[in-house]
């Protein structure tokens, strides 16, 4: 607790201060790449029926919207004075913008990572060791992304003097959802005066994946007060909501107590935490941020879910119209567009995260490939 | 008074420090942690922390997460946690904690288990996970049934912090021997007993020191500076460890009346 009061001094104080504010303006400009293009995405439009238009976030440097969240945190950190870093990772995109970030400014970096997912996503486990990090592999529970962010926690109990532990997503206590929120607001932000500028009106909607949900959080931020935009969040099915094996807290959980933040959580009727599924290892976590459960409670927005097949078709549909690999992640909010055209009509914009790129996913989506052949 | 107060104040007029141990309620079944806790009663415990077992327990470290798994996969819940409560409420008067998570708590309803626990003869919370400001919900109820609410403070708490944390004590009050997780190597449990005792006499209530203590030295050690000891990971470590529910129950009988031998002060 203290060392959350003592983040939250550090974030206020940095917001106020003009030079953390250019550092880190110019290492998303020179770093990470940024602004991202906003692209009319005009075959898929074809084929989906309103205009689509992609936020692309795949472009940053990294692959994902993840190094936004890094850099902020890292540079926070060193301005806290902290000399070691910590992160969990599910799919590895935080893992490695984490560790990217650190290699940047000079810091060691540890990562938790589930053993099922070290497995999963072995090629990012790769990346993040040459990146100088240390992987550790936890194998408690259902070693996955929620255990590896309790082990992470009890590391950062332990050693939350020199250490700064960098979240990954819009969860875990507050300030993190906030922070991270913050940091991520930057992809609204731009798409909201990309799409002024190129399709000369606000889009209709704007849909984004969610897991624990970081990059809607920070593509909705820039039009939440934007009453006509629709704001629509898509989960993970899994197997379909209905076989209990999906990774929808948002749809179909309950409120619940997890890391630090009451949201929507899966669990059992005695208040146990479910194991999340998802093709997806991003998606896979049975929390989800604590202002997304506001939306929702609130109306502001709504999600909805698809399942692995859904995800993984929206993710051909997107290589074969517009040559453009999504992540499985990302392919979640491409697989939620014909439900979402239908309540917009073909008249109308639509804005999608391309949260990240889909090369980490090639050998998941090839065995799943073979697999239905 | 309730009866965890009682307890500490008899330990402190007999020059001890009241001896406080962990069990794992449903590990390795409820029917032992019966026996378990009317053994430890017997052995010399004051206090028995029965830990409500969670999916993900945060705080603790391998030792008490193994028990909470092996606890959740024979099937405990905190219903049937609740009931074995009644059972051993017939068979000894030993104070009973309950200690455990907030979510499993708040999934049950706060309320209705305040009532329930009441009925059944336990005295009281601790929730690591649940901040004293967030705590309405739980320890106002509570204390309006004669329940016990028990808050952390670490060695990190600032002032303010620990203000709040007394303020929001009915009995004691749980200090964290040192940043990190349950069953950890203590560092350097003599300074850590000596800000303690430092800060019981201040706030004039009993503090018991916990996360670390393991030997009977360790007791000892913290029984010179405060009223209460919490020994942990160290009672699920030999339950673990041995081959027969007879043999946890022995076990358990030596450790912790080895343990009341260094809570006695010379």
């Amino acid at each position: 607790m203290p060392a959350l009061d003592e983040l939250t001094r550090a974030y206020e104080e940095s917001q106020r201060d003009p030079a953390f504010q250019a550092e880190l303006d110019s290492l998303l400009h020179h770093y990470a790449g940024r602004p991202t293009p906003t692209y009319f995405a005009s075959r898929l439009t074809e084929e989906v029926g309103p205009r689509i238009w992609l936020k692309r976030e795949d472009l940053c440097h990294t692959g994902a919207h993840k190094v936004n969240n890094t850099i902020g945190q890292i540079l926070l950190a060193k301005r806290m004075g902290k000399t070691r870093i910590i992160a969990e990772t599910g799919a590895g995109q935080h893992g490695v913008a984490t560790a990217t970030s650190c290699a940047l400014m000079g810091l060691p970096c540890e990562v938790y990572m589930g053993a099922e997912d070290v497995r999963r996503q072995a090629p990012n486990v790769r990346r993040m060791e040459l990146l100088g990090a240390e992987v550790h592999s936890v194998k408690s529970g259902s070693a996955t992304l929620k255990d590896a962010m309790n082990e992470a926690l009890r590391d950062w109990v332990t050693n939350v003097r020199t250490t700064h532990y960098c979240v990954g997503s819009v969860a875990g206590p507050h300030p993190y959802p906030l922070i991270v929120r913050d940091f991520q607001a930057v992809i609204g932000k731009e798409a909201r005066a990309q799409m002024i500028e190129q399709a000369g009106k606000l889009p209709d909607a704007v849909v984004a994946c969610v897991g624990g949900g970081s990059n809607a959080m920070g593509i909705f931020a820039g039009f939440i007060d934007d009453e006509s935009v629709r704001l629509i969040g898509v989960e993970a099915a899994g197997d379909g909501i209905a076989t209990g094996r999906h990774a929808a807290p948002l749809c179909a959980g309950g409120v619940g107590v997890l890391h630090g933040a009451k949201s929507y959580v899966l669990q059992t009727a005695d208040g146990q935490i479910v194991e999340a599924h998802s093709i997806s290892a991003g998606l896979d976590y049975p929390g989800v941020g604590p202002e997304h459960a506001w939306l929702k409670d609130i109306g502001r927005a709504t999600y909805g879910a698809v399942t692995d097949a859904q995800a993984l078709d929206a993710f051909q549909q997107l290589c074969r119209t517009e040559g453009i690999i999504p992540a499985l992640e990302t392919s979640h909010a491409f697989a939620y567009l014909p439900t979402v055209a239908k309540e917009v009509g073909d008249d109308a914009d639509i804005l999608v995260c391309l949260s990240g790129r889909g090369d980490k996913d090639l050998d998941t989506v090839l065995a799943q490939l073979k697999s239905r052949s | 008074m309730g009866r965890i107060a009682d307890a500490f104040a008899k330990a402190k007029k007999e020059n001890r420090a009241a001896l406080v141990i962990y069990v794992c309620a449903g590990d390795p079944d409820l029917r032992t942690t019966e026996d378990l806790v009317v053994a430890a009663a017997e052995s010399g415990a004051d206090v028995i922390e029965l830990g409500v077992p969670f999916s993900d327990p945060t705080a603790d470290g391998p030792a008490i997460q193994r028990a909470s798994e092996r606890s959740l996969a024979a099937g405990t819940t905190l219903a049937k946690v609740l009931d074995t409560i009644g059972a051993i409420r017939r068979r000894t008067n030993v104070p009973i904690l309950l200690f455990g998570y907030y979510n499993p708590i708040l999934s049950y309803g706060e309320q209705k288990l305040v009532e329930e626990t009441a009925a059944r003869g336990a005295d009281g919370f601790l929730v690591v996970d649940l901040p004293p400001e967030e705590s309405d919900g739980l320890r106002l109820p509570a204390i309006e049934k004669g329940l016990d609410f028990v808050p952390l403070i670490a060695p990190t708490s600032d002032r303010d912090r620990v203000t709040e944390a007394a303020a929001a004590a009915t009995s004691f009050l749980y200090y964290v021997s040192m940043t990190g997780v349950t069953g950890s190597k203590a560092t350097d449990l003599a300074s850590a007993s000596e800000r303690a005792g430092a800060l019981q006499r201040e706030l004039n209530r009993p503090i018991a020191i916990g996360f670390g203590v393991k030997t009977k030295e360790d007791v000892t050690t913290v029984a010179r500076h405060v009223d209460g000891v919490v020994v942990g990971s160290a009672v699920v470590r030999v339950i673990e460890e041995a081959e027969s529910s007879a043999a946890a129950l022995s076990a358990v009988r030596t450790l912790v009346a080895e343990l009341a031998a260094g809570a006695r002060r010379q």
